[in-house]
């Protein structure tokens, strides 16, 4: 057994723990908590496999701003306990249906390709230099620029569909205007009046 | 066997980081009162020990002592991982640094990218912290803390795409030997507006004065850790002075040349030659730092609104504006200098 391996197994037993515990605590919090060590734990396996970028990309976008974005909805919901009655048996069988069906594609998907598994394949793209970080930047705006930049494209749509479709407003709404306040004098605020007697 | 070797040589480096940098956070904090209180015409702290050199001791050793109050209703354990949440990313940083030449914990390729994700952890302890104490004013200031600190991450990610950019690495070593030649090839020159949004979105992020209005006093007591007691609360305020810490020292690294001497490519150079470059970087350390208690003794708060105000609408503006004048003079190729 080497390093590598016993690394693997040790943080992807937790990874299991953990994706477990998100779907089966009680806490809407707790399992936003538990999905945040699950990313984590994910990004430790695919720093084993060499993908030093994707690891902490995903520590940087999913962990560090959509998580914590959740986290603010999730906190702000005024349910503590999420109740294990009707509803949990209703949805049973919907849930091990999606299980069966997910796993066996999971495992055909396996079976058919895993001979021809190459563990290096990350490391194998040797187009500039040897730190991945650099061949992704560069595969992506050279190769991918197109695609690249319609992904970009098309989550900027969704940022202006989501303001458009919550924005309403307000004209009871009072906003300051920040450049007006800077913008106040001494003779804006405080009048002088002169030939006042004692 | 070579793994022994490896995991003890590895400790030991661990060591010796995070000791002085206790020591130094035990410091920072009594230089912090000595500073406020000269420019404020008191003495500061002045009973323990010679000119109260002791005072950080008296404070440790009274933080030990306490009792950790668990307020009711909280969630016991998110309350209690909460201060670690925030401590241990702030520690973890400091194994990308490079202190010397020749000193680092470890010198990864991607070491501005692990920077950057775990400086954006530090949020987590906040939020849970105010969300855990089961407390109005904790969940007010963990809530303006967080939705600050996403504020200024991106401020403060895309300066330092300017960095990148100039350096064309993101290991942190390669990103100082880019930055020899002289004072004038440091990146705060062609970096100058990106320097000034790094270093002010820092402060924000550390949630120290003027932006604090995450602990605002006058407001919500003590913000998120307003229920925190004991070494619960001084998990905080040690995470709190190890980011201001790390926010001097990624400055002093990314826009002043970190180790590299000041005098280098003038004269001067061979009478300093035998400063060791360790001096250099914490001598530049601590001049960012003392702008830090600076400015908390200066600058009054600045308003909720203000502050989003600024971290949105004028900051990421600036930076975007900034980084395409760089982009277009590196394609001129009137840089990197």
């Amino acid at each position: 057994m080497n390093t590598e391996l016993i690394t693997f197994f040790i943080f992807s037993f937790l990874l299991i723990v953990t994706s477990v515990k998100v779907i089966t605590s009680s806490n809407p919090v707790l399992s936003a908590i538990y999905l945040v060590f699950s990313f984590f734990l994910s990004a430790v396996l695919w720093l084993l496999l060499g993908a030093e970028f994707l690891s902490i990309i995903l520590i940087l976008v999913y962990v560090g701003a959509v998580m914590v974005l959740f986290l603010f909805v999730v906190m702000m919901l005024d349910i503590n306990i999420a109740k294990k009655s009707a509803a949990y048996i209703k949805y049973l069988p919907v849930g091990i249906g999606v299980f069966v069906i997910f796993n066996v594609l999971i495992i055909f998907f396996f079976i058919s390709t895993f001979e021809n598994i190459n563990y290096n394949a990350i490391n194998s793209i040797n187009v500039i230099s040897e730190s991945n970080t650099e061949n992704l930047g560069y595969v992506l705006f050279t190769d991918y620029i197109v695609e690249f930049e319609i992904a970009g494209l098309i989550l900027l749509l969704g940022i202006l569909s989501a303001i458009v479709l919550t924005y309403r407003k307000n004209p009871n709404n009072k906003y300051q205007n920040p450049t007006e306040q800077i913008d106040v004098e001494k003779k804006d605020r405080l009048k002088i009046i002169k030939g006042l007697k004692e | 066997m070579d793994i022994i070797f490896y995991i003890i040589n590895t400790l030991v480096s661990i060591l010796m980081v995070v000791v002085p940098l206790f020591l130094i956070v035990a410091y920072v904090t009594y230089s912090e009162r000595k500073i406020i209180g000269f420019m404020q015409s008191r003495m500061g702290p002045t009973r323990v020990g010679p000119s109260g050199l002791l005072q950080p001791i008296a404070d440790v050793l009274k933080l030990v002592s306490k009792e950790i109050i668990i307020p009711t209703n909280a969630n016991k354990g998110i309350f209690l991982t909460a201060p670690m949440l925030m401590l241990v990313p702030s520690l973890l940083v400091w194994a990308v640094i490079p202190l010397s030449e020749f000193f680092i914990i470890s010198n990864i390729n991607a070491g501005l990218l692990f920077i950057l994700a775990l400086t954006s952890l530090s949020v987590y302890g906040v939020i849970l912290a105010g969300w855990a104490s089961n407390s109005k004013y904790a969940f007010l200031g963990s809530m303006r803390s967080a939705a600050q600190i996403i504020a200024y991450e991106i401020a403060m990610g895309f300066a330092l795409v300017g960095v990148l950019m100039l350096s064309g690495s993101l290991n942190l070593q390669v990103i100082i030997q880019e930055q020899s030649g002289s004072i004038l090839n440091w990146f705060w020159i062609p970096l100058f507006p990106l320097f000034l949004i790094y270093f002010i979105a820092g402060v924000a992020e550390t949630n120290r004065a003027p932006f604090d209005v995450s602990e605002g006093e006058s407001e919500i007591v003590a913000g998120f850790h307003v229920e925190y007691s004991g070494m619960a609360f001084a998990m905080f305020f040690l995470a709190e002075y190890m980011n201001l810490i790390l926010i001097s020292i990624l400055s002093s690294i990314m826009f002043f040349g970190g180790w590299l001497s000041p005098f280098q490519g003038t004269f001067l150079d061979t009478y300093f030659s035998f400063v060791p470059g360790f001096v250099w970087l914490s001598l530049k350390t601590l001049i960012f730092i003392f702008i830090f208690l600076w400015l908390r003794a200066t600058l009054p708060r600045y308003r909720y609104d203000q502050i989003m105000r600024l971290g949105w609408k004028v900051f990421l503006p600036i930076t975007f504006f900034w980084l395409t004048v760089i982009g277009i003079l590196i394609y001129l190729k009137y840089l990197p200098l």
